[in-house]
């Protein structure tokens, strides 16, 4: 198993947040200092180069209109990244294929990332979660669409090296691509895909090869989702078919119970940010039959259960894992016998007001303490088509 | 409101049929309704009025109540012709066309291609047009504002909009939501309007009714009087203490002007 240290370069620093109704879509950005987001950058981009020296792969994603998360372009925050690790992989999840308005330019993009890292970069799409609808203006009902069609362009682009092709889509036309760099690694990055709910999209993420990768959802229902993935997986070797799966909980690893419980309670500042309801359920996004339960008051957004669960829950489902170097390995150890096994696992250990002291403690005792049991325990067998991934 | 006649309409498009559906309310002239995007004039008095002297033919467009969707219809434009279609198929008009809300959009984007199957358009504050700049909000952005304000805006009286979906069968909520997610799949972007509608407008040579809820805060009186302006000889008048759905909160008076100008057109026919 492959462990990737994560943050959504949160902007903590807000007004009384009972004075606000939400700190995604409309908080105006009279709120963002300059100076203090350039120093939240910078030192988000050093814990990424502590995770590459403490032999931590990288996850990048990307948001928009938010202060839950100020990496607006993850191409940006790799790019810089790419140059200045030596040997993690980093891993984008995801490039909002939906929300992009050219699948070529991220394309060409990724292909750059990948060769300036020499092979070292995941590259994942993702929908788009649907408080980002407001923000790219795309029609709630076509994300899916969108998604599809955005990334058989890309590896399309990324695959053709004869000649220039011709792409007339339902939402994109172009008729001459043929992008310069190529990717280094072959045929292309390795692809990740999200999800949380929809079945159908799972088994084409499986049909297709791709990673699948949920986050921060119960035990069961990230089961039930694995299961999806693997019923329709085109990898015969049990192996490669976990390699293709990850899971991303929010992780604090402490010297001591009270000090994981005290980091695990800044990084629930996550769960708990203020959304408007009506950003959370854009017509559409969800299925009709969805939307029947919302009418009788049944449902209210894909993320509440989790939003509203204690503590105790949290770390009981496994959307957090926190404890002692021991806790925090038998709490993965417990998880995985749960979902029937995965092979990458995604760590938010920042979020919130988790300061850098706390959160590199947090990271080195996971990679020192926890890490090297994790690597013995759930190794991979040496396999041609992983190789990348080592 | 009155059970109307159902019927599903097999309409041929090429190879394919879509499937539309038709009610029919009270007999005599035909006259066709296109409802609002929550079909809530269904619930008011007002067709039962309308349906006293007429055949009122109400079509539900593919997205829309019991009609079909098929994924390559994307806009209002594209509906419009599959609303003439249906139109031909059912060898309906000239007759007059009344449209709400979404509705009179549509009812627009059909006149501006032909009005030959319409003997008078009557528009109840319809969206479609943009008379604005990039920076004018010249419709209330529904999808962004929270809840009560959406009400405040749209209703007169907001308890208008105050609706108890707990007391609704699944089947009838699965129409609800439907037509929620229809409305936003074709109206999202462009948002609620067609960049080349104003300047179709002019092709609508029948005589025009632009009718308007004084207090509509969705789009407000000026936003109708523009659109009332671009069509050539159309009548703008106000309803009052109306908001964007006029047949909620004043059926009665709207059903009284909407009479008044068809019987007016009538006898000067």
């Amino acid at each position: 198993m492959y462990c990737w240290h994560f943050t959504e370069m949160p902007y903590p620093n807000l007004p009384d947040l009972d004075t606000v109704t939400s700190v995604r879509v409309n908080l105006p950005n009279k709120h963002f200092d300059p100076k203090l987001g350039a120093d939240l950058y910078n030192r988000y981009l050093d814990e990424h180069l502590i995770a590459d020296d403490l032999g931590l792969n990288i996850m990048l994603n990307e948001h928009h209109q938010t202060a839950t998360c100020i990496d607006v372009a993850a191409p940006l925050s790799a790019a810089i990244l790419a140059r200045q690790t030596r040997n993690a992989r980093i891993c984008i999840l995801g490039n909002p294929m939906a929300n992009r308005d050219d699948p070529i330019r991220v394309a060409e993009e990724m292909a750059m990332i990948d060769v300036i890292s020499r092979g070292r970069l995941d590259c994942g799409f993702v929908r788009g979660v649907p408080y980002e609808i407001f923000a790219a203006n795309t029609n709630p009902t076509q994300t899916l669409e969108r998604l599809w069609e955005g990334i058989d362009m890309c590896v399309k682009a990324w695959t053709t090296h004869d000649a220039p092709f011709n792409f007339e889509g339902k939402f994109w036309h172009k008729r001459q691509i043929n992008i310069w760099p190529r990717p280094w690694q072959q045929p292309h990055p390795p692809v990740w895909i999200t999800g949380s709910s929809d079945k159908e999209n799972i088994r084409e993420v499986a049909r297709r090869g791709f990673t699948f990768a949920m986050f921060l959802q119960p035990h069961e229902k990230v089961k039930e989702m694995f299961d999806a993935y693997r019923e329709s997986t085109i990898y015969d070797d049990p192996e490669e078919v976990r390699r293709h799966i990850a899971y991303m909980p929010l992780v604090a690893t402490a010297d001591t119970e009270e000090e994981a419980e005290a980091l695990a309670k800044k990084l629930s500042w996550y769960l708990h940010a203020k959304t408007e309801p009506q950003f959370r359920n854009p017509p559409g996004y969800v299925p009709v039959s969805f939307n029947v339960q919302a009418l009788k008051g049944a449902y209210s957004g894909r993320t509440d259960a989790v939003r509203q669960g204690g503590f105790e829950y949290l770390k009981e489902q496994g959307v957090m894992i926190y404890g002692t170097p021991d806790q925090v390995f038998a709490q993965i150890q417990r998880f995985y016998d749960r979902v029937g096994g995965f092979g990458q696992l995604l760590m938010m250990q920042q979020a919130g007001w988790l300061s850098h002291e706390e959160t590199v403690k947090s990271m080195t005792l996971f990679a020192k303490e926890v890490y090297p049991r994790i690597r013995e325990e759930y190794a991979f067998k040496p396999s041609r088509a992983g190789a990348a991934a080592e | 409101m009155a059970q109307g006649r159902r019927e599903i309409l097999n309409l041929a498009q090429g190879q394919d049929v879509i499937d539309i559906e038709i009610t029919r309310h009270g007999k005599g002239d035909p006259l066709i309704l296109l409802y609002d995007e929550e079909a809530r004039v269904l619930e008011t008095s007002l067709v039962d009025h309308l349906a006293a002297r007429h055949e009122v033919i109400v079509l539900s467009p593919p997205g829309f109540g019991q009609s079909d969707r098929p994924s390559w219809i994307e806009t209002p434009d594209d509906l419009s012709y599959i609303m003439l279609d249906t139109l031909e198929a059912l060898n309906i008009g000239p007759a007059p066309l009344l449209g709400f809300s979404l509705g009179g959009w549509l009812a627009a984007e059909m006149a501006s291609k032909t009005c030959a199957p319409f003997s008078q358009v009557i528009l109840v504050d319809p969206y479609g047009i943009k008379p604005g700049g990039p920076l004018d909000r010249d419709i209330a952005d529904i999808w962004f504002l929270p809840e009560a304000r959406i009400k405040a805006l749209k209703y007169a009286d907001p308890a208008h909009g105050e609706i108890d979906y707990t007391a609704f069968s699944d089947e009838v909520l699965t129409v609800i939501a439907r037509n929620r997610e229809s409305f936003a799949r074709f109206c999202w972007n462009p948002y609620l309007h067609n960049p080349k509608l104003q300047k179709r407008l002019h092709r609508i040579t029948v005589p025009t009714l632009v009718l308007w809820g004084e207090k509509d805060g969705i789009v407000t009186t000026e936003y109708g009087k523009a659109f009332a302006a671009a069509i050539p000889g159309a009548r703008f008048e106000t309803i009052a203490d109306a908001g964007h759905y006029p047949h909620i909160d004043q059926p009665r008076a709207l059903a009284e002007a909407i009479e008044g100008f068809i019987g007016e057109n009538l006898a000067t026919a």
